[in-house]
């Protein structure tokens, strides 16, 4: 297995190249190696929707991708529709859709819904093929498209996702070197060995 | 340039039309996609509209510079990259350092198509010799006429994608090689080997790749005889009635105010677009059509690589062990062009492979494909994303475009930059060469991934719609180009201007012809080459 140099080592390099170039203080390279809390200070505030709505796409993410919440996905989704009105509209549009689709089928909102009622509205709206049966879902499917990318990409993007998808590098290594197992487990499997 | 200059005893003065680099500020190497909070898709979620910026690139610039603008003239489509800092466009760039091949040199002589360069490959070598051994790359010695051997460092091993792919090309009697990178594996010449982060084009912090800011630029202001001036903007350069170069006019961008600075020569290396532009902006009423334009050819033979790629999902690769694939930039084995000698081909030229794969780092819109395919929600998407992560291989090629009459850069008349400066149209138009070659790219791409077990992705657009648009591998190249004859070139052998004694340019602009070869390692030795004839021809009080 490769070998990882520690930070200490790698900053000692940092400033070596520093001396050299006389470009980089030893204290400003340090970034190579920061990490970035961004530590959240009491409750958040949605900047670019109302309570219930919050509440209802909170749920939705959560749904879509379990962990979104420690993800980020809400905020993320919050940020980028408070800065454009295309997404502003796609989301206000789709979370009121999708109240009137469960209130249709439920008589309830999707957030006040029973699970298993959650749960069949979107086993429905969570596949394009539905749209040829269902047309009056169709908004909602389209709008479910919209929430399921962008909560996967606020959920793969973050800590917990990053984790999770298992991704082993951003780190500095003393030498490169790939596993034997991983190398023989592929060559045979391709029948290339 | 300014390093070998500055070795040659010479004074040089950098002007840059951006800021000054600051590595640990401007570079975003090791940054987690959450240290932003848009996460890279741009606070307004440009992302998903199809534009955004690249927010872990270091590239100071981009396609679209707010108030500089250019133009692409009706019925073409063309991308310009700048990068406004100093190092510009090295300092993010993918590292990939091939030398050309002698025959690249000869395009006119081999299949009677382009202009055959006024120098040879025994005229560059030895500058491709003194860059590699200066600069350090890796790479292996293999004796292939297409892939012309270096110095090189011992290179980093073949990833498993990589090797899966070098098998399937063994099998099909397709050569798959180690890269020639300019990356670093051992220490030189004060900077440590790379720590195989893959994420060069964020811009190296430890220099321990190639950027002309660390590598050359920095070193050279060490010895006090470099002055660098940031935020210049070159408008244009000032004669005299011999037609000799006395001046350089530019806006200072802070104060937005137009200064010139004296000078005994110039050499431009402000990437070929930006060259070319300068230079049709020189006009006199001795030089109606720009300066050292007497030919009319600035601005003509512009071309770009020919890309086109094909991905497959590699079953092979399905359930294999997550490790750490980072390495090095961009990719560690490639294909050069393998059939030289093969006659009949419906297109003249070559092209080389590049491979990408492996378990990347996770970034806004890597997941698209996978919820477009799997659909769906729960924790079924969560298992769908996690066994698909790491197991595509996508091919992609780089092919040597002919110039043609059609593509070429020009004064848009009706257009400035905001700072007053008239702006550059672009015509872009590929031929039936490239056409073919992409289909050739495409079949082959497909024959080598299925070698491996892939299933290759569908992909039933028209070629001319899996052609890279003009301009989007951003390696421009040919609108100054040199040559023996003043009536059909702008420089002569040492890219010199045939008309202008004492002006030089040192970027892409003076190809002649576009090999498939990534263009920076002769870029490097050109301008070496030009250095020294440059120090030689002042002491000799020539210039």
């Amino acid at each position: 297995m490769a070998t990882l140099i520690n930070r200490r080592e790698l900053l000692v390099q940092i400033a070596g190249i520093a001396a050299v170039s006389g470009s980089v203080g030893t204290a400003k390279a340090k970034h190579v190696h920061r990490e970035v809390t961004t530590a959240q200070v009491g409750p958040y505030t949605a900047k670019a929707f109302n309570a219930h709505e919050e509440k209802t796409l909170r749920t939705l993410c959560e749904r879509i991708v379990p962990g979104a919440t420690e993800g980020g996905a809400f905020e993320y989704i919050d940020l980028l529709s408070s800065n454009s009105d295309r997404l502003a509209a796609i989301y206000h549009g789709g979370l009121a859709s999708l109240d009137h689709q469960s209130v249709e089928r439920t008589t309830a909102l999707f957030v006040d819904a029973s699970p298993a009622q959650q749960t069949a509205l979107l086993d429905l709206i969570a596949f394009r093929e539905n749209a040829d049966s269902h047309p009056d879902l169709r908004p909602c499917i389209r709008f479910f498209d919209w929430v399921r990318r962008m909560t996967v990409d606020a959920y793969y993007t973050s800590a917990a996702g990053i984790r999770d998808i298992g991704f082993k590098g951003n780190g500095a290594l003393a030498e490169y070197t790939v596993p034997q197992e991983a190398l023989d487990y592929a060559l045979q499997r391709s029948g290339l060995s | 340039m300014t390093q070998v200059l500055v070795q040659l005893g010479l004074k040089v003065t950098l002007l840059e039309a951006g800021p000054m680099l600051n590595p640990a500020r401007d570079f975003k190497e090791h940054m987690w996609p959450y240290a932003l909070d848009h996460r890279g898709a741009g606070p307004d979620g440009a992302a998903y509209f199809g534009g955004g910026s690249n927010y872990f690139g270091a590239h100071a610039g981009g396609y679209q510079i707010p108030g500089e603008p250019y133009t692409a003239a009706p019925g073409s489509q063309f991308r310009w990259m700048r990068s406004r800092i100093t190092g510009g466009r090295t300092n993010h760039f993918g590292r990939i350092f091939f030398r050309c091949s002698d025959y690249d040199f000869k395009p006119y002589s081999n299949d009677g198509l382009g202009t055959d360069w006024p120098i040879s490959y025994e005229d560059l070598s030895p500058y491709y010799d003194k860059a590699e051994s200066f600069i350090g790359v890796a790479g292996t010695t293999e004796g292939l006429r297409s892939a012309p051997d270096g110095i090189f460092q011992e290179p980093p091993p073949p990833r498993v994608h990589e090797a899966l792919i070098q098998g399937s090309c063994r099998n099909l009697g397709i050569p798959c090689i180690p890269a020639r990178m300019a990356v670093l594996t051992q220490p030189h010449n004060g900077r440590p080997p790379c720590h195989y982060c893959g994420q060069c084009t964020r811009g190296c912090v430890t220099a321990a790749n190639y950027s002309s800011s660390q590598v050359q630029i920095f070193p050279a202001m060490e010895t006090g005889r470099v002055t660098l001036i940031n935020n210049a903007m070159a408008r244009e350069l000032i004669t005299d009635d011999s037609g000799t170069i006395t001046a350089v006019s530019y806006i200072d961008k802070v104060t937005r105010a137009e200064q010139q600075i004296r000078c005994r020569s110039v050499v431009l290396a402000a990437s070929a677009g930006e060259s070319a532009r300068l230079l049709l902006n020189s006009k006199s009423s001795r030089h109606e059509n720009g300066l050292s334009n007497s030919s009319g050819t600035v601005g003509r033979f512009l071309t770009d690589s020919i890309a086109t790629s094909v991905r497959a999902y590699v079953p092979a690769l399905d359930g294999m062990p997550i490790h750490n694939t980072d390495g090095t930039a961009a990719y560690h084995m490639y294909a050069p062009w393998w059939e030289l000698s093969k006659p009949n081909k419906d297109f003249p030229r070559g092209y080389h492979i590049e491979i990408r794969g492996g378990y990347n780092m996770p970034r806004v819109g890597g997941f698209n494909d996978l919820c477009r395919r799997n659909q769906g929600y729960g924790q079924s998407l969560k298992d769908a994303i996690k066994k698909d992560y790491g197991t595509w291989i996508s091919l992609n090629g780089r092919g040597e475009m002919i110039p043609n009459a059609d593509s070429f850069c020009e004064i848009d008349t009706n257009s400035v930059d905001q700072w007053g400066i008239p702006t550059l149209r672009f015509h872009f138009k590929h031929s039936e060469y490239e056409f073919k070659m992409v289909e050739h790219m495409q079949q082959h791409f497909t024959a080598i991934l299925e070698g491996t077990g892939g299933t290759v992705e569908p992909d039933s657009r028209p070629t001319a719609d899996k052609i890279s648009t003009g301009g989007s591998v951003t390696h421009e190249t040919g609108t100054v180009r040199m040559g023996d004859d003043p009536s059909t070139s702008a420089l002569n052998k040492y890219c010199q201007s045939h008309e202008v004694r004492n002006l030089f340019v040192a970027d892409a602009g003076p190809f002649v012809s576009h090999p498939e070869k990534n263009p920076t390692l002769t870029i490097v030795a050109l301008a070496w080459r030009t250095a020294e004839y440059l120090a030689e021809e002042m002491r000799k009080g020539n210039v």
